[in-house]
């Protein structure tokens, strides 16, 4: 590849980077105040943005306490380390493109793996593309989404009675927005609304939080059996 | 066991998990089969939140201003609105009913 086409292949990887921290970092602003409204302070919100760091397992670790409080902090912890199995799948992808240098580097590129910094280096031509395009949207998230986590817990924080602006109702939206993009393919959809069924008819029976991890067996099986393929477009 | 304690238990599960991945030797979830229950779990989970969040008060099940601003959420969606854009209607949405009705 011409020494041209490299320079704009890094630049095009800088601009994606960027461009999604910007997007993503607005996230954190719903975050911070559903987590205040779930009963967490602003310095418990805070932490969760910077050293958990993965956007899902925060939001469900304040959903399931807002639901049961702390009597549901084990399911709140299942839920939260649950749902950050996949960060393992992407680690495993991200592990050549960082490259192997000493642990404070693999420390450091371990926090930032997140569904986006994995997307924005998959979706680069070349490894070098890659590597530039996983740090900077790693980065650029990061300090993003910690400055609004703040912000929004603050918003939280002075709005008091949240039920009456329908915070309840902004974090099942919130939920929707990070479920919607997995949801192109029919065995994820079937998945989906199989375990949104499960946990609605295990709440009258179970404690708080449960219901939400009895709907992850649903996975394991439709997962294991690779169920719901067969009608699948190709491609 | 105090928030504090759930969020630093919480916090070292998902931290070590992301550690797995650069860290331990890959093998096992580069197979199909474990890949693909990973990521469905993450369906999974979400699904249910939305579900317990949209319908759930403590252990009984409410039908209530949740409902409509979850389904205006999802036509929201569908036609590609950003994702503050969509959070901040559905909490309108439900203030709005629960203020009229």
């Amino acid at each position: 590849m011409p020494e041209s086409d490299v320079d704009a292949s890094i630049r095009g990887a800088r601009r994606d980077g960027i461009a999604v921290g910007l997007a993503t970092a607005a996230y954190g602003i719903s975050f911070g105040a559903l987590s205040v409204a779930s009963g967490l302070d602003v310095w418990q919100t805070c932490f969760l943005s910077l050293v958990m760091f993965t956007g899902g397992s925060q939001f469900a670790l304040v959903g399931v306490i807002g639901a049961g409080g702390v009597a549901a902090g084990g399911s709140a912890i299942a839920a939260a380390a649950l749902l950050g199995v996949r960060n393992v799948v992407y680690g495993m992808r991200m592990r050549p493109v960082v490259g192997e240098h000493g642990l404070a580097h693999r420390v450091a590129a371990a926090w930032l793996t997140i569904d986006e910094s994995t997307a924005v280096a998959l979706a680069q031509a070349t490894d070098r593309a890659a590597r530039v395009g996983f740090w900077v949207t790693g980065i650029a998230i990061f300090l993003g989404w910690n400055l609004t986590t703040l912000l929004g817990a603050l918003i939280g924080d002075a709005l008091g009675d949240t039920r009456a602006y329908g915070l309840d109702a902004a974090a099942a939206a919130a939920f929707l927005g990070l479920l919607w993009p997995r949801l192109k393919r029919v065995q994820a959809g079937a998945t989906a609304v199989l375990a949104a069924v499960v946990a609605t008819v295990a709440t009258p029976v179970l404690t708080p939080g449960l219901p939400v991890l009895v709907a992850a067996v649903v996975a394991l099986v439709v997962g294991w059996l690779d169920l719901f393929r067969r009608r699948e477009a190709v491609g | 066991m105090t928030v504090w304690h759930v969020i630093l238990i919480a916090t070292a599960a998902t931290l070590a998990l992301k550690l797995a991945g650069h860290l331990v030797p890959a093998s096992f979830l580069e197979r199909e089969r474990p890949a693909r229950i990973a990521d469905l779990l993450t369906v999974a989970l979400l699904a249910a939140l939305i579900a317990v969040q949209t319908l759930a008060v403590g252990r009984t099940l409410v039908v209530d201003a949740r409902v409509p601003a979850l389904v205006v959420a999802a036509a929201l969606y569908a036609v590609r609105t950003p994702f503050i854009v969509v959070v901040a209607v559905a909490a309108a949405v439900a203030a709005g009913i629960r203020l009229f009705a």
